[in-house]
């Protein structure tokens, strides 16, 4: 028999994937039912465990020698004054008033000129005029200097961490031992909720401008990394080879080949880092750093929704605005094909110079005129916003309370309750074999490891049960998120119509604070383990519709036109050739749908969730339970490192044809 | 004299010939991936594994085993083989964008593998320049730019540069189009873009790792003819990869066949058809139209007895096609004759023989 | 394609020049800036560094002394807005000087009094907090004696929900304040089970829902609170409270005490007694005062600077009583 006959027995024999993990959990239920309830590793509400007290001194000894240790006097004071003095500089020219007048540099008119100017430059007509409106509507909602707050914010996060992050990112992408080193720290980065550090970060850096800058670009950094990296990986071989061969040296062939190479990339991770640090400036109004997330918690305090959607809205806008541009101007990066005809080349140099005369004139009114200064606040639709948003709220509420109490309780006691009963009553032993088990099954051994590692860290958190209980939403809330990923996804991958009416409303989903849509959520699904899993659906769902119709619309159309040929109907076009062709773009929806539903664990706590959620938000509104929060938080993180590499490692194998 | 004999005599002739002025000369050339590389060409043992049991005993792929020529200056050297025969890696070698594990290589009589990093990139800027199977070419700048990239490396400034740049694009064939961007062009014209990069710095030796592979067949014809053009005008000496043996017979002075990374054959394109040094080669010439590659020589016998021996006369590298008519309309067999002296005679039956095995498409 | 877009920008480019033309004409009459710029500050009063802790009657407090220290003290106040830990850690790196609604605390007081020495007590705002369970007030008509936690669990199926397995659900969870919840239930023998809400909202919006749609609740909750002057709320009477009967967190069997909301301020601004730590010191009101105020922001959506201005002018008599003026 030669090898390959042998191989094909071997593999005949074998039983598939789905059989394997069906006979695991077929095994674990029977275990369940003889074991339940013992070894469950319980905690109780206030009790704390060793590592918990050993954290919490730790933090209370950093408090205590903050002004003695010259760690605090020279390394830390100094970023701080640094970051201060920088972002405090960005809030003077466009929302704070300015050294001895009493506005800021640029008065609203002045900043809607040069913001149409810049992204002329950077972008396209067609933006900027987007960017122009985006402004005044701000405006008109009577949130300017809010609004500019934000934006100040946001912009110095950004850059100070693109000064770090794209070098970091070009080392990562020339060096494999340092991307394999950084990759942990950015997914740590990214996962570990803010809620944990934003404490002890003003113990570092002060209650100040500092500290919200700092928090948001820890936060919002990571995608510029990864995407520089990636950039400069994916720089095709000959490129570099060429260059090589003509006698470059390294720093030539990064400055000459790999940069304006990976430059698309760079900008799409400008963009993705921007976006994270707008999606942190609602948290960042926890430690007063100012702008619009102070406007939708003030209002929330008073559960008036109507204002926080207002607040939330401009929040999206300032997205949009900041999306398209970056957008816009990453594609502009790619030269060739913005190659102007003669026409339009002609009408730049009058168009730079006719801009840039009008951007100064805006720039002079603004800051002698009151008008141009200070937005006009009897012009306004802010008040028409929060009005309707009110009423449609009561509206929904009046009408629909008692449908989703029904929907809430069905879905609680079919999915939710045999689900966190499995988890949560299994010794801690028997779900550990069994998740190491799933891992080698569809992932690999590496992934087993790391599996392995994460689970009895997790153990060591003193957690247990409460990340039980978390995991058990966040399956449940990816497995609906996937649902709704491949239903929208393959609708709007196979139509461009609903594609264009369904991207906008996916772009605020992913954007508008979370904090905002909870109130009405809290009203019509009550504080429950159910409506923090529907917050994690609206924030996660977006990104993995997005991936998914982007897979579908991957398909080469020769493929799709074969079947049709052959006579498949629609459905057997989707379900025998789209979807499976696209099946890696549904495994990453997957893993980065598991991402952003754990990244909500915190504001699940926030509405009913309990368990890990709420230990971090007690963490941080506690002292006595800060280290227990802290040890949340170290618990999300790991599930989110054992998830996601379990995930990538079941990706990589279904990429290898079998 | 048997034909084999006559390759071998040729070959060692031609050898002594070339070596004075070789500009690369390359002997016991490694180049092995895998853990512990270093240690396989060293191994008595292990040098004479082959493939798989090289990769089950050490983990170890040997890409280029023991391989050494010479290239003599202004000569096209073409090294062919399969995709996996390791002509990529060994191009790769002789210009250490990879660094061999093991041998000698001279470069104008220079120990190229003593080079430190500064005198190799002295070298790249000046003595030699390489073409890439995708171009390779600069998406973000303009052709002129691309062109002139291996000039800018180099410090020269920015006036000399555009006229320089500016010369080798017509040179190629691409004025007028020194403003475009490279994805504007078709891929013979990247190509041909790739081809003026390379000339652009006046290099002694050119590099080419199959660089019309992924061109259309039509194209490929009229960049090969790019290449003999350019090779009569400027006379550079060229190293030549290519996969396909119509090209390898078409530009090269001498072929060298590899397989599994080691030699298989080196010669001539008619030495290669006419006296294949192994079934590997035959079965690859088998293809090949002999009567457009085999000269006389090749086919000639000695004359019988019987054999009148007075008629016309032709030289012994004059290519049997071109014989043909001379040889069947002549009622007597034709005389090969060189110096002088009489080698051989080549009859109606010679040339039938190889018309006949053309036309079945043998 | 490319002819329009040529034709658009040119467009945009024309419109652009328009309408900057017509508003610099406009403009030539308009206010200038600088022109109208108002007394500021100054005064021997100085900065003010206040913490705003996230909710109303905090910040009725707050803006109302922020109000009396601008106008009539001359101070510059900067309010920040803080959560509570983070505030008492301000007290520290001199970032925040006054605290003005604490409700309990006693660890904060431990490690920032005791401890670390960076902060000091300044006295009660004379309100009075009150910590407990609750539930909306039409259920106490119809459901008699529930207000009587020896009944609670004969009332137990009314307040099953989806997250308390089969008992009644206990709604908890605001986490910002300590809750003995749990012990409670156990020591009390209570079928219930202790859900954690997880935030303010979560609780405002289910006594909101209760007090609207008439569904029960039962939860913890916290007078004087915003919602308070809205919706109805009746307070669960547990064991009655005696001091020490918490003293053991596992065996507590009592109700939550009464707290005395007091005032913390920063050891450095206690010590170089200025107009404004007096005005901190001295300031105190009632529980009436507060919901005045906080009714105005919640309920009228004044901002709190409006709110605290009115209040200020229709009890001269309580100001003029904390800065010393007759």
């Amino acid at each position: 028999m030669s090898t390959a006959q042998l191989r094909d027995t071997i593999t005949t024999r074998r039983p598939s994937k789905g059989a394997l993990v069906a006979g695991i959990l077929a095994v674990w239920l029977v275990a369940w039912l003889v074991l339940r309830g013992t070894h469950t590793l319980p905690l109780g509400a206030a009790q704390l465990t060793g590592l918990h007290e050993w954290l919490n001194d730790v933090n209370d000894s950093i408090g205590a020698n903050r002004n003695s240790n010259p760690l605090f006097l020279y390394f830390f004071n100094i970023i701080r004054l640094i970051v201060d003095e920088f972002t405090t500089f960005i809030q003077t020219v466009l929302s704070e008033p300015a050294f001895d007048s009493p506005i800021p540099m640029l008065g609203w008119l002045g900043v809607v000129a040069v913001a149409g100017y810049v992204c002329y430059l950077v972008a396209n007509i067609r933006v900027a005029l987007l960017a122009m409106a985006g402004l005044v509507f701000l405006g008109l909602q009577g949130l300017w200097t809010e609004s500019m707050d934000t934006l100040a914010l946001t912009i110095s996060a950004v850059l100070i961490a693109l000064l770090f992050a794209i070098p970091l990112g070009v080392w990562a992408g020339l060096s494999d031992r340092f991307n394999r080193l950084i990759t942990p720290v950015l997914d740590f980065m990214q996962t570990m909720p803010t809620f944990v550090y934003l404490a002890p970060l003003t113990l570092f850096f002060l209650i100040g401008p500092a500290s919200a800058t700092i928090a948001t670009l820890i936060y919002a950094a990571p995608p510029v990394i990864r995407l520089t990296a990636h950039g400069i990986r994916s720089v095709p071989r000959d490129m570099v080879e060429a260059s090589e061969s003509l006698g470059s040296t390294r720093r030539q062939t990064l400055t000459k080949v790999l940069l304006p190479a990976a430059k698309r990339t760079i900008v799409l991770g400008i963009n993705q880092t921007m976006m994270a640090a707008l999606a942190m400036v609602t948290i960042a109004a926890l430690i007063d750093a100012p702008g619009l997330g102070k406007t939708v918690i003030k209002a929330l305090q008073t559960q008036d929704v109507g204002t926080a959607f207002n607040g939330g809205l401009a929040i999206v806008v300032l997205a949009i605005i900041l999306d398209r541009v970056t957008t816009a101007a990453s594609a502009k990066a790619r030269p060739s094909h913005t190659a102007p005809s003669r026409g339009a080349a002609m009408l730049r140099l009058p168009m730079l110079i006719g801009g840039g005369v009008l951007a100064a004139i805006g720039v002079w009114l603004s800051r002698t005129y009151v008008w141009a200064a200070e937005f006009p606040a009897d012009v306004e639709i802010g008040s028409t916003i929060v009005r309707a948003t009110d009423t449609a709220t009561e509206w929904v509420k009046d009408n629909f309370a008692a449908l989703t109490t029904d929907l809430k309780d069905v879905v609680s006691a079919t999915l939710i309750d045999p689900l966190q009963a499995l988890l949560v009553q299994s010794p801690w032993w028997l779900v550990a074999a069994v998740i190491i088990a799933i891992s080698v099954v569809i992932g690999s051994i590496r992934a087993a490891v790391v599996s392995a590692v994460c689970l009895a860290l997790l153990v060591g958190t003193g957690l247990w049960q409460d990340a039980m209980t978390t995991l058990a939403q966040v399956l449940l809330a990816t497995v609906i998120v996937m649902v709704l990923g491949i239903v929208l996804g393959v609708w709007m991958g196979r139509s461009p119509r609903v594609d264009r009416v369904v991207r906008p409303v996916l772009d605020a989903g992913q954007t508008m604070p979370p904090f905002v849509y909870l109130v009405p959520f809290l009203a019509l699904f009550e504080a429950t383990r159910f409506t923090a899993i529907i917050a994690a659906v609206v924030y996660a769902s977006p990104v993995a519709i997005k991936i998914v119709t982007d897979g579908i619309r991957g398909v080469s159309a020769t493929t799709v036109e074969a079947a049709t040929a052959s006579g498949s109907s629609t459905w057997q076009t989707i379900t025998k050739v789209q979807l499976p062709m696209s099946r890696r773009a549904l495994t990453l929806a997957t893993n980065q749908g598991l991402i952003y539903v754990l990244s909500m664990v915190v504001v699940g706590g926030l509405v009913g969730a309990g368990a890990l959620g709420y230990q971090v938000v007690a963490g941080f509104s506690q002292g006595q339970l800060y280290g227990k929060g802290l040890a949340a938080g170290i618990a999300i993180v790991l599930l989110g490192v054992m998830l996601d590499r379990m995930t990538q490692a079941a990706a990589k194998r279904a990429d290898r044809p079998s | 004299m048997t034909t084999s004999q006559v390759h071998e005599e040729r070959g060692r002739h031609e050898d002594e010939a070339l070596a004075g002025e070789s500009v690369i000369s390359v002997r016991g050339l490694w180049k092995v991936f895998g853990p512990r590389a270093a240690a396989v060409p060293n191994s008595p043992k292990l040098r004479e594994l082959g493939r798989r049991d090289l990769l089950d005993r050490t983990g170890c792929t040997a890409a280029v085993r023991d391989v050494g020529f010479d290239v003599a200056g202004g000569e096209v050297f073409v090294v062919m083989g399969l995709s996996g025969s390791g002509k990529s890696t060994l191009v790769r070698c002789l210009t250490r964008l990879i660094e061999p594990t093991a041998g000698e290589m001279l470069f104008e009589g220079d120990d190229m593998l003593a080079a430190n990093h500064k005198q190799l990139r002295e070298l790249r800027r000046n003595k030699f320049s390489m073409v890439f199977q995708h171009f390779g070419l600069l998406p973000h700048r303009r052709v002129i730019d691309n062109v002139g990239y291996g000039l800018e490396v180099k410090g020269v400034g920015k006036t000399e540069r555009t006229r320089r740049a500016q010369e080798v694009i017509e040179l190629v064939g691409l004025g007028g189009n020194e403003k475009s961007y490279p994805d504007q062009l078709s891929g013979g014209m990247q190509q041909r873009v790739g081809l003026a990069r390379a000339l652009a710095a006046d290099p002694d030796v050119l590099f080419f790792d199959e660089p019309f592979s992924a061109l259309d067949p039509l194209i490929r014809r009229d960049m090969q003819q790019e290449v003999i053009r350019l090779h009569r005008e400027v006379g550079k000496t060229m190293v030549f990869i290519t996969h396909d043996l119509s090209e390898a017979l078409k530009l090269g002075d001498r072929i060298l066949i590899m397989r599994d990374g080691e030699m298989v054959q080196l010669g001539t394109g008619d030495e290669l058809v006419g006296a294949p040094a192994d079934d590997y080669i035959r079965d690859f010439v088998r293809d090949v139209p002999h009567g457009d590659v085999l000269t006389l020589k090749w086919i000639m016998r000695d004359p019988r007895p019987d054999d009148p021996l007075d008629g016309p006369e032709l030289g012994p590298d004059v290519v049997v096609r071109e014989a043909t008519r001379q040889v069947l309309q002549a009622d007597k067999p034709v005389k090969v004759v060189s110096d002088g002296e009489l080698l051989g005679i080549v009859g109606d039956d010679e040339i039938l023989a190889i018309v006949a095995r053309q036309e079945s498409g043998a | 394609m490319r002819r329009t877009r040529i034709a658009s920008t040119r467009l945009a480019l024309g419109a652009g020049i328009a309408l900057l033309a017509t508003l610099t004409l406009s403009a030539c009459g308009g206010a200038k800036v600088g022109e109208d710029s108002g007394s500021s500050g100054g005064g021997e009063c100085g900065e003010f560094n206040i913490a705003i802790n996230p909710w109303v009657g905090y910040e009725a407090n707050a803006a109302v002394i922020a109000e009396v220290a601008e106008q009539e003290l001359g101070c510059n106040v900067n309010k920040k807005d803080l959560k509570e830990e983070v505030a008492w850690q301000g007290f520290g790196t001199g970032e925040v000087d006054a605290i003005v609604e604490n409700w309990g605390h006693e660890d904060l007081k431990q490690k920032y009094i005791k401890e670390q020495k960076t902060a000091v007590e300044a006295g009660s705002t004379g309100v009075k907090g009150e910590i407990g369970w609750f539930v909306p007030k039409w259920m106490t008509e119809k459901y008699p004696g529930i207000t009587n936690w020896k009944n609670l669990n004969k009332y137990a199926n009314l307040f099953k929900t989806s997250e308390s397995g089969g008992k009644g659900q206990l709604l908890d969870g605001d986490p910002s304040f300590v809750t003995n919840d749990e012990a409670l239930v156990k020591n009390l023998n209570l079928n219930y089970k202790v859900v954690y809400a997880g935030s303010e909202n979560a609780l405002n919006e289910a006594f909101t829902k209760a007090d609207e749609q008439r569904t029960p609740v039962l939860g913890y909750f916290y007078t004087p609170q915003w919602l308070q002057t809205q919706v109805d709320l009746v307070r669960v009477k547990l064991p009655q409270y005696k001091p020490g009967c918490d003293a053991d967190p596992e065996k507590i069997a009592c109700d939550y005490p009464t707290y005395d909301l007091d005032k913390i301020v920063s050891k450095q601004f206690a010590d170089e007694n200025g107009p404004a730590f007096k005005l901190v010191k001295n300031f105190q009101w009632t529980n009436e005062d507060q919901n005045q105020v906080a009714t105005m922001i919640a309920k009228d959506k004044m901002s709190p600077e409006q709110a605290a201005k009115k209040w200020v002018q229709d009890n001269k008599d309580k100001v003029n009583s904390w800065i010393g003026k007759d």
